[in-house]
């Protein structure tokens, strides 16, 4: 049986666990209703970009010299994966979801024959990745010491993606990262970036624009600009799924830590009975020896 | 006198969309006075500045470094690269960006030609700014 004195520091000390836990969860809590808005925020101009795109699209994507970017390089042999996680961790299974998801993207596409090429973006990613895939690393991003991720960082992994398209490194690009559905569950999925998959035009879209200057010059500036916003939004998701992760996984933790002390304390109130009781014993037994 | 739907978006939020009666946009090609029932248009926009007109006044001024313009004959849609009102443009932050979209274009110089060609818009679109915000 432990002694009093164990017991009572062992309370102290799941304590004020619980006091950080509580302190971390109130965090991620205020940074995920922020993440949230900022994600909401990103919603119009993405809509109506895919709206915009789904009108253009369509006229070119049947022509012979459409843009690289919208019809992919034609061949599907080199596949680049962009996996986005969290920089940080205790956040439940949210780093490791992704891990294992874009684990098993590997191993299958492998499987078939091609060769693969990962960019991770967010720490614990490549920190997950490294320790098996190692060789097919080609970039890791990290934005660790950004206080609020802003469209200019999605930009910059864009700008990344489109000179490795240009200079002819992989055939097709795919971006994996956790689907922000609620604050309790965020899904991993993979989503192709490259050759573009077109949003089916509206029914009544058949209304017939004129492009200033040409399709094709729109076209060329209009699908870079995609590509940062679908990058844009899989980060936002990102940021909020860390959140929410965190937010649940603190809870818990917070939860547990209450169970823990409340066991502690029993098991602490118990012993301390005991030694009272042991105590009377001794001295009404060396009372009724006199 | 009719209006139109405006809606201005930038990639990190909605900045306008209200009822107005003439918006003057950067197009790409030039200035472009939009008013209702304009014929249905997509347009590249450069750097420039963007004038909403209510009640015969001009009633805001902003800047845009880019983007496009979805024209329909009951809406315009402007997806803005990114986007500050007139007033609060700084002047300083415009003349860096212009010093800096200098230097990245006499580095582009041996490029290929679409890379020359995204820098001599950045560099337009710069000078842009720097215009606009000495005007304001």
């Amino acid at each position: 049986m432990p002694s009093l004195k164990s017991l009572r520091l062992r309370i102290n000390s799941v304590k004020s666990t619980r006091k950080i836990t509580q302190a971390m969860k109130m965090v991620a809590a205020a940074k995920l209703r922020r993440a949230q808005t900022q994600a909401e925020a990103a919603r119009p101009y993405a809509e109506r970009m895919e709206r915009m795109l789904a009108s253009l699209g369509a006229s070119v994507v049947g022509a012979p010299d459409a843009p690289k970017m919208l019809v992919g390089t034609g061949a599907d042999k080199v596949h680049l994966l962009v996996v986005v996680t969290a920089e940080r961790g205790l956040c439940g299974g949210f780093n490791t979801n992704v891990g294992r998801f874009a684990r098993a993207q590997v191993r299958a596409l492998e499987a078939e024959g091609k060769t693969l090429k990962i960019i991770t973006v967010g720490r614990k990613g490549a920190v997950y990745l490294k320790r098996d895939f190692a060789s097919r690393f080609v970039g890791e991003i990290s934005f660790a010491n950004k206080k609020r991720i802003g469209f200019e960082d999605a930009a910059e992994v864009s700008a990344k993606i489109s000179d490795m398209l240009d200079g002819g490194e992989f055939d097709v690009c795919t971006l994996i990262y956790n689907r922000f559905k609620n604050v309790i569950s965020q899904t991993p999925v993979g989503q192709q970036l490259i050759p573009t998959p077109l949003p089916e035009a509206a029914a009544d879209g058949g209304a017939l624009y004129e492009f200033e200057p040409t399709e094709e010059e729109i076209l060329a500036r209009l699908l870079p600009q995609n590509l940062g916003i679908q990058i844009y939004r899989a980060l936002l998701d990102n940021s909020a799924g860390f959140y929410g992760s965190q937010m649940t996984a603190m809870d818990n933790a917070t939860r547990n830590a209450g169970e823990m002390i409340n066991r502690l304390t029993l098991n602490y109130n118990r012993t301390r009975q005991a030694n009272i009781t042991r105590e009377l014993i001794e001295i009404i037994s060396g009372a009724e020896a006199l | 006198m009719a209006s139109f739907q405006l809606e201005l978006v930038s990639p990190e939020k909605l900045l306008l969309s209200r009822k107005v009666e003439m918006a003057v946009i950067p197009a790409a090609e030039g200035e472009m006075g939009v008013l209702a029932g304009h014929a249905p248009m997509i347009v590249a926009l450069r750097g420039g500045v963007i004038s909403v007109r209510e009640g015969g006044q001009v009633t805001e001024q902003l800047f845009v470094a880019g983007g496009f313009a979805e024209v329909a004959p009951d809406r315009v849609t402007i997806l803005a690269d990114e986007a500050t009102p007139l007033a609060s443009l700084s002047k300083s932050e415009a003349q860096s960006r212009l010093a800096e979209a200098e230097a990245a274009f006499s580095a582009a110089a041996n490029e290929t030609p679409e890379k020359r060609e995204a820098a001599m818009t950045r560099l337009l679109s710069a000078r842009a700014m720097v215009e606009a915000a000495l005007a304001a």
